[in-house]
């Protein structure tokens, strides 16, 4: 038995599905990211975690206790708010001490728990000050705190890393990973920031329109999508509407408009004369001034249209002859000046096949 | 507020403004300031010349404050303060008044918090016109509204008529002239200045704050104690002095509503300065009202300041 069990979860508001029958077990001491655009119901369904929605129809189990009807003050779960929700009128140590403070706890074990979960976030020093002096990541640390000061079972956390610059954001992120593991509580995140659920995750599930489009680990996420919508929506890639002419256990060969024939691993899945699409991720297309590739599969000539220059990688808008567009990035591995490959230069693409992926609506 | 506004122009104005610019902004902050010194200070500084004047029975009625014909040159007499503090009547006055206008607003809280509250949380159409239905009863002149309660409350008004109709009474029930009435005739007036700043304050609280706050085991009537009410309360602090201070000193309601024998300060004022035609006196008891009423306005802004400051 899974420590969380969503069971057929569906939440309507006027009518109109926000949450579409999902269910998903989620495990203790997991890291779980839930990734979704906005409107794709994510904070719904953290919300009805948290219970300040009840869901239309469907069960939450927490450690086989059905817990649906209860209300948030009874829930062994707490919620890290997006707009973090600190009170503006009660110092940081009043903040972080509010939920003990509700238990009935008494003062000497308050005041030594607040010091203990503070010293945590490294916040020690601030516990007499108020909210408005504060900046937002030690903000996002007090609320952080607050919520966990309870111990609860499961942390929910509703983009928690989205109002933070992003220097802090990186520093922040490595710091939630560390507290996780100390205390070993349950994480559930929803984001629509796919690089804070990568990072943070042990899986993610992919949300659109109320449903779960794909589970699983960030690699699973990120190299093996499950249909178009997660390829696109989980980092940059090119996509290309074929005809599949060609599948056998070597690879699966397309017929596209844009750049004719293209090898894809290999997948048993689709069936000859089907129509999909061929997909290949930016940096996976090496790009180079002279031919580097012995076949003609899976390699194209174009100029390069559009340059972005990151500093760490580049990336590249290059225009094939026929007039397609890909997408590629290269790291910036050598330190120049110049750019080796740069605007209106003549190159040559090309790519492994076992990069190349066929994916279906 | 006018500090903040100064220090907006300094930034504005920084090197190459137009002089005709800097006249503008120059007269658009200062217009207001100009208006309450032409219409608010000048007047009180004449109130309160008169008021160390003696009366006399002539064109104007008091002694004028230089007189060049006397020893002393300037002409003040506290006589008229002392007169105040002798005679029992003024201070009664002053603690009815003050009774009347501290149970009102207590009343106007009391009523007026779930409303605002209400109005705060319903859908945004609902929310305007249910706003609309609190602002709607000042279309109507408020002496008008004030003679429709004499209407309903005379003893052949609207209410006892339906009780006498209904059969709950046999008698028709004294209503009108009575500090019921006063108290009615105030609340119901002065209900729509609780409400609005309330309002204001509660719809600007965030709602995942009261969440947190549940989130974190608070049962709803803790997240009102603990969060809702300690949050509006620059809302409740508003909306009490906005019916505090014009009710301590209502003549209308009390002249139209009240018996005889309401002893309010604002009838005293209207009775010293037409009636007895005692001007000195009747702005003596102005000076002393307004007095009185600048310690509840000095406690809100070292309340705000605190607040602003932290601890």
């Amino acid at each position: 038995m899974s420590f969380i069990q969503i069971e057929n979860i569906s939440k309507k508001f006027d009518g109109v599905t926000v949450v579409d029958n999902i269910s998903q077990d989620i495990n203790q001491g997991e890291l779980f990211a839930i990734l979704g655009g906005s409107g794709s119901g994510k904070t719904t369904l953290l919300r009805m975690l948290a219970g300040f929605e009840r869901p239309s129809s469907g069960r939450i189990l927490l450690n086989g206790k059905d817990m649906t009807d209860l209300p948030p003050y009874q829930r062994p779960v707490n919620m890290m708010f997006q707009s973090y929700a600190v009170f503006p009128h009660m110092s940081v140590a009043k903040n972080v001490g509010y939920g003990l403070v509700k238990e009935n706890i008494k003062k000497p074990e308050i005041d030594h728990r607040v010091e203990e979960i503070l010293a945590l976030v490294q916040l020690s020093s601030f516990s007499n000050r108020k909210p408005n002096q504060l900046s937002g990541g030690q903000l996002q640390r007090v609320a952080l705190a607050r919520a966990l000061i309870k111990k609860p079972k499961v942390l929910l956390l509703d983009e928690p890393l989205a109002a933070l610059d992003k220097k802090l954001r990186e520093q922040t992120q490595f710091e939630l990973m560390n507290i996780q593991h100390e205390l070993g509580i349950t994480f559930i995140l929803v984001t629509h920031d796919q690089e804070e659920a990568m990072t943070l995750a042990s899986r993610i599930a992919v949300m659109n329109e109320g449903k779960f489009i794909q589970t699983g680990t960030p690699t699973e996420i990120y190299e093996y999508p499950s249909n178009r919508f997660v390829a696109d929506f989980v980092g940059s890639i090119n996509l290309f509407e074929g005809i599949v002419a060609t599948n056998d256990s070597n690879a699966t060969q397309v017929k596209t408009d844009a750049l004719g024939l293209l090898a894809a691993s290999p997948d048993a899945r689709v069936n000859v004369g089907e129509t999909l699409w061929v997909a290949i991720r930016p940096e996976k297309i090496s790009l180079s001034k002279k031919t580097i590739s012995s076949t003609d599969i899976n390699s194209v000539k174009g100029a390069v249209w559009d340059l972005g220059y990151y500093g760490n990688h580049c990336v590249y808008r290059i225009k094939t002859d026929n007039g397609t567009y890909l997408q590629v990035t290269t790291q910036n591995q050598s330190r120049a000046t110049g750019l080796d490959i740069n605007w209106k230069d003549e190159v040559h693409l090309s790519w492994d096949p076992a990069c190349c992926m066929v994916l279906r609506e | 507020m006018g500090s903040g506004l100064l220090y907006g122009v300094k930034r504005v104005s920084t090197p190459k403004v137009p002089t005709s610019e800097r006249l503008w902004q120059l007269f658009v902050i200062y217009l207001p300031y100009l208006w309450l010194l032409l219409f608010f200070l000048v007047p009180f500084l004449i109130i309160f010349k008169i008021s160390f004047s003696d009366p006399v029975i002539g064109q104007p009625p008091f002694t004028p404050l230089f007189d060049s014909s006397e020893s002393s040159f300037i002409h003040v007499t506290l006589d008229n303060y002392r007169f105040l503090f002798e005679d029992n009547l003024y201070w009664l006055s002053y603690l009815k008044s003050a009774k009347i206008a501290a149970i009102s607003t207590f009343w106007c809280l009391l009523i007026g918090y779930p409303m605002a509250y209400g109005i705060a949380r319903a859908k945004p159409v609902q929310r305007n016109i249910l706003l609309m239905l609190v602002i709607l009863p000042f279309w109507t002149s408020f002496l008008l509204r004030v003679y429709a309660w004499m209407g309903m409350l005379s003893t052949h008004g609207l209410i006892n008529t339906a009780l006498l109709a209904s059969g709950l009474i046999e008698q028709p029930l004294k209503m009108l002239y009575s500090d019921t009435a006063v108290y009615l005739g105030i609340i119901y007036s002065y209900l729509p200045f609780m409400i609005l700043p309330l309002y204001a304050s509660l719809e600007r609280l965030d709602n995942s704050m009261r969440e947190a706050a549940s989130d974190l085991g608070a049962s709803p009537y803790r997240v009102f104690t603990d969060v809702t009410l300690p949050l509006s309360l620059p809302g409740v602090i508003a909306g009490c002095l906005l019916v505090f201070i014009p009710a301590m000193g209502e003549y209308v309601i009390p002249a139209l509503l009240g018996g005889l024998d309401s002893l309010m300060i604002g009838r005293q004022l209207f009775n010293e300065f037409y009636s007895n035609r005692d001007w000195p006196v009747a702005t003596a008891v102005a000076t002393i009202l307004l007095i009185i009423l600048l310690v509840p306005i000095m406690l809100l802004q070292r309340y705000q300041i605190a607040q602003e400051d932290g601890p």
